[in-house]
């Protein structure tokens, strides 16, 4: 199993070194792998259906509780087929449709990962595995939506994509990361057991918003489904792969999934209900006055995920079970009709639905293809369609009190629809061919094959729906509905009211058709909302952010190191004063004080006058003499207090320091103040508010007894040990010997950096 | 003398901040060594001070006894000035040879890498 989920990555991370390969003759060995994947789990179908489930689990980091764990039940099974089946035939329309492309290899190597990445999605049991899945595909569409790079259109669209996507990944996690922390385990078989906990726990609420949001982007709802028409950029084999059966099924996915774990609840349905129903009949109409193929299409696909989210958010078994049929349904002629988008864009060049007709003439399988999708999508009998349809308004006319609203959403949505799908799946084929049209053939099988093989079984299923009932509905079912009554769909109910609503919906469809021509003026009406459409609102809401990010990062990190020290320093002075504010203990024992002598005072005095003429003289050559003043006059403090070795080396570096300045003093610039008065005001409070607050800081800490245990350690040790009377130099030469040494290394770099400085001759820029 | 070296303490750290956030680049020397020197008399007042008492070891005794001046907080304040003057005196050619190229003691104006030529 492991190994049927990695497959994708390692052929992925091998096309670098075979792209010679691939551009040749070997791109036809690639569908292989998809449809090896396919037999792979077709050969699991008949245990499914007779309702075992498989899990496979391999150790990942034990210590988190993450794991490869994957489990295979029905709704697994489901996608899993889509995934390896519409993978297949995707795989090999690509090898006609960008042969000769010049980046091939790549383009088969993000195909492959995205494939991967889905089925991991699909198939894993522990959610946190779940999540890096759901965000590798988000990464590899975003490589794949971008895949025209030299395209800035194209890029953006990509951007777009990642940035919804990735978001709501965002917001998935944590989503998933608080289920985990209140159900005590990541693995989802083990959390379904504690579905009554979980929903009682004061984190539902919470847990369910942020899986929502996670849904609800990745399957474009309202009001983040503006990245699925952006994503028409992509080439029509990754739109098809994105919308039939992959990416956006993600979100579906994963709601149906917690559908047992989660559902049932008022928060649950009534969002779902509202999100699903306003996205599908916004989408439906939306799409209606496009003329765009791939975009009449992408709104189709995003009404359909709203009527999928609706139907999950029902949440009665009947709606669940027209949920399930409907992911086949749509997955099977979304897929069709895009495989044909892309037929048609390659042969014609063109995808505007004003300008093609009566393409039957030259490409007929297509046609034919694209007549039995649009007519799947429409739900006519006898096709699988018909069924979906059916199942749907079986489930709204049940929904209590508000079965008439919800059914008459339901009408709306799908009589747009069926105009949208007769729009790209049949006008373009009938009525007169254009004369520039007529030297049209038919392309290479590869391309027309796969959307007749898709099409073709939207009409078997509808003909023999027993054909998967047993081996994959009822299984998806049971994996959504724990415990229900057996399922069954058929094709003919008899003569009821759902009969009518179906026939209905039909004639309005094609009533629609025949009076709404599709023309660019109507859709350029529609743009003209796009004002307040969602996706401007995010472009701006994106444009803010990125200008609140720059004023912030610039109000910080603004590159002038004294503003970081003032940063640095106020917040530290607010921290002190704070806790000082709290609870001062400003203790002085006058005993333990040393007396003062006249000297000392003097001196003290020296120095705070040394310091005063230091800051503020106008002279440069008085400031660093009073520099001066002040060392020799803590030399002095040194002698009286005990420290002779300190003395002398404070003299002499004193000494040294002034000679330095003074020698290079008639080259250095004229001393001058250049900041404002306000500017040395705020300085001046700040540096005397931290100063003071180190002066009490010291008073505090010198009312603290001392621990000598160091150095009486050493005044007991110096001769014993070293053999040396003065202490400070044995601590320095011989304890500490090593570090002394490493301090003479840094002095000698430093005399090196000062020589080569003075010594270094900077060619013409010198003036010396 | 703790309460006058407390107000010195605290006068150093404050003008050698205050140097620090000018913006000629030789205030920022001065400022270093101020809060240099004042972080110096931090350590040696807090190892608290003991007049006439230096740890040196008596030439007839093999260790020291009664009461004298901690060795420790010496020790490391006289590696602190050693360094401290390493890092001067390089700051300050430094500074001498940045302004002989760049004409200029602002430190705002040295936002670019590239030379200036006149």
């Amino acid at each position: 199993m492991i190994l049927a989920i990695l497959s994708g990555f390692i052929l992925a991370g091998c096309t670098p070194f075979i792209s010679k390969f691939i551009k040749g003759k070997g791109s036809l060995l690639l569908p292989l792998l998809p449809f090896g994947l396919f037999v792979y789990f077709i050969s699991y179908l008949k245990e499914i259906g007779e309702g075992q489930t498989f899990k496979f689990s391999y150790e990942w980091v034990p210590s988190y509780g993450i794991n490869f764990g994957f489990h295979l039940d029905g709704l697994a099974m489901l996608f899993a087929l889509l995934i390896t089946g519409v993978g297949t035939l995707v795989f090999t329309y690509t090898t006609s449709y960008l042969k000769g492309h010049q980046y091939l290899d790549r383009f088969f190597g993000y195909l492959s990962m995205f494939m991967a990445s889905m089925l991991g999605l699909v198939l894993s049991d522990n959610i946190i595995t779940l999540f890096i899945f759901w965000e590798l595909t988000s990464i590899s569409s975003f490589f794949l939506i971008g895949f025209n790079n030299d395209d800035p259109k194209s890029r953006k669209s990509a951007l777009l994509a990642l940035s919804i996507t990735g978001l709501g990944g965002l917001f998935l996690l944590a989503g998933m990361v608080l289920l985990g922390f209140v159900g005590g385990t990541y693995q989802f078989q083990e959390l379904l057991s504690q579905s009554n906990l979980i929903q009682d726990h004061a984190s539902y609420g919470w847990i369910v918003g942020l899986i929502f949001i996670g849904a609800f982007t990745k399957s474009a709802q309202f009001p983040f489904h503006f990245w699925l028409p952006g994503a028409m950029k992509a080439p029509t084999p990754v739109s098809t792969y994105l919308h039939s059966a992959t990416m956006v099924k993600a979100g579906i996915y994963l709601l149906a999934r917690f559908t047992p774990l989660l559902g049932g609840t008022p928060e649950w349905n009534t969002t779902l209900i509202i999100v699903g129903a306003i996205t599908m009949v916004y989408a439906a109409v939306h799409s209606i006055f496009r003329i765009d193929m791939k975009g009449i299409l992408a709104y189709s696909t995003i009404s359909a995920l709203g009527i999928l989210v609706f139907l999950i958010g029902l949440g009665t078994e009947a709606s669940l079970l027209a949920a399930g049929v409907f992911i086949l349904v749509h997955a099977l002629y979304k897929a069709t009709l895009f495989l044909i988008t892309g037929i048609v864009d390659h042969e014609t060049g063109t995808r505007d639905v004003t300008v093609l007709s009566g393409l039957s003439k030259v490409l007929m399988p297509v046609a034919v293809a694209a007549g039995l999708a649009a007519l799947s999508n429409a739900g006519a009998p006898p096709f699988f369609g018909f069924i979906g349809k059916d199942l749907i308004y079986e489930a709204t006319l049940a929904y209590g009190n508000w079965a008439v609203v919800l059914t008459i959403a339901a009408i709306v949505t799908n009589v747009c629809l069926l105009f949208a799908g007769l729009l790209a799946g049949f006008k373009p084929f009938v009525g007169p061919l254009p004369s520039n049209y007529a030297a049209l053939h038919l392309p290479h099988p590869t391309m027309w094959v796969p959307p007749l093989i898709l099409a073709g079984l939207g009409l078997v299923f509808g003909l023999f729906p027993s054909l998967i009932e047993g081996v994959l509905v009822q299984p998806v079912f049971s994996s959504m509905v724990i415990e229900g009554a057996p399922v069954h769909i058929k094709l003919w109910h008899g003569f009821n009211l759902v009969l009518g609503l179906s026939l209905l919906t039909l004639t309005l469809g094609v009533v629609l058709y025949m009076i709404l021509k599709p023309s660019s003026l109507l859709f350029s009406k529609t743009l003209k909302f796009e004002m307040i459409a969602p996706q401007t609102l995010f472009g701006i809401f994106g444009k803010f952010f990125n200008a609140f990010a720059r004023f912030w990062t610039g109000l910080f990190q603004n590159g002038y190191l004294r503003n970081y020290v003032i940063t640095i320093l106020g917040f530290l002075t607010i921290l002190l004063a704070y806790r000082l504010y709290q609870g001062v203990n400003l203790y002085i024992d006058t005993a333990q004080l040393t007396s003062l002598t006249i000297y000392e005072v003097t001196v003290a005095i020296m120095m705070i006058v040394a310091i005063i003429f230091t800051v503020f003289s106008r002279s440069r050559l008085v400031a660093v003499a009073s520099l001066g003043v002040m060392g020799y006059s803590i030399c002095l403090i040194f002698l009286f207090y005990s420290a002779p070795d300190l003395a002398m080396t404070q003299f002499s570096i004193d000494t040294l320091t002034v000679i330095l300045f003074v020698l290079v003093i008639y080259n250095l610039p004229k001393y001058k103040n250049f900041s404002s008065k306000a500017v040395r005001l705020r300085d001046a409070v700040l540096s005397i508010f931290f100063g003071s607050l180190i002066a009490i800081l010291t008073l505090e800490v010198l009312a603290e007894p001392l621990n000598r245990e160091t150095s009486i350690f050493y005044a007991e040790s110096a001769y014993l040990l070293a053999k040396g009377k003065n202490v400070v130099n044995v601590i320095l030469v011989d304890f500490r010997g090593f570090d002394t040494m490493v301090e003479i290394t840094v002095l000698v770099i430093a005399a090196i950096g000062v020589f080569s400085l003075l010594k270094l001759r900077l060619k013409s820029i010198e003036k010396e | 003398m703790e309460l006058i070296l407390v107000v010195i303490i605290g006068l150093l750290y404050a003008s050698g901040i205050y140097m620090m956030l000018r913006r000629s680049m030789v205030k920022l020397i001065i400022g270093l060594i101020l809060l240099g020197n004042g972080a110096n008399m931090l350590i040696f007042l807090l190892g608290r001070i003991v007049k006439g008492k230096p740890p040196i070891i008596d030439s007839t005794a093999k260790m020291l006894t009664e009461i004298y001046a901690d060795p420790v907080p010496q020790a490391l304040i006289l590696t602190a000035i050693v360094i401290s003057f390493g890092l001067q005196s390089f700051a300050i050619i430094l500074v001498k040879r940045a302004y002989k190229i760049t004409q200029t003691d602002d430190l705002d104006e040295l936002n670019t890498t590239d030379e200036i030529y006149e």
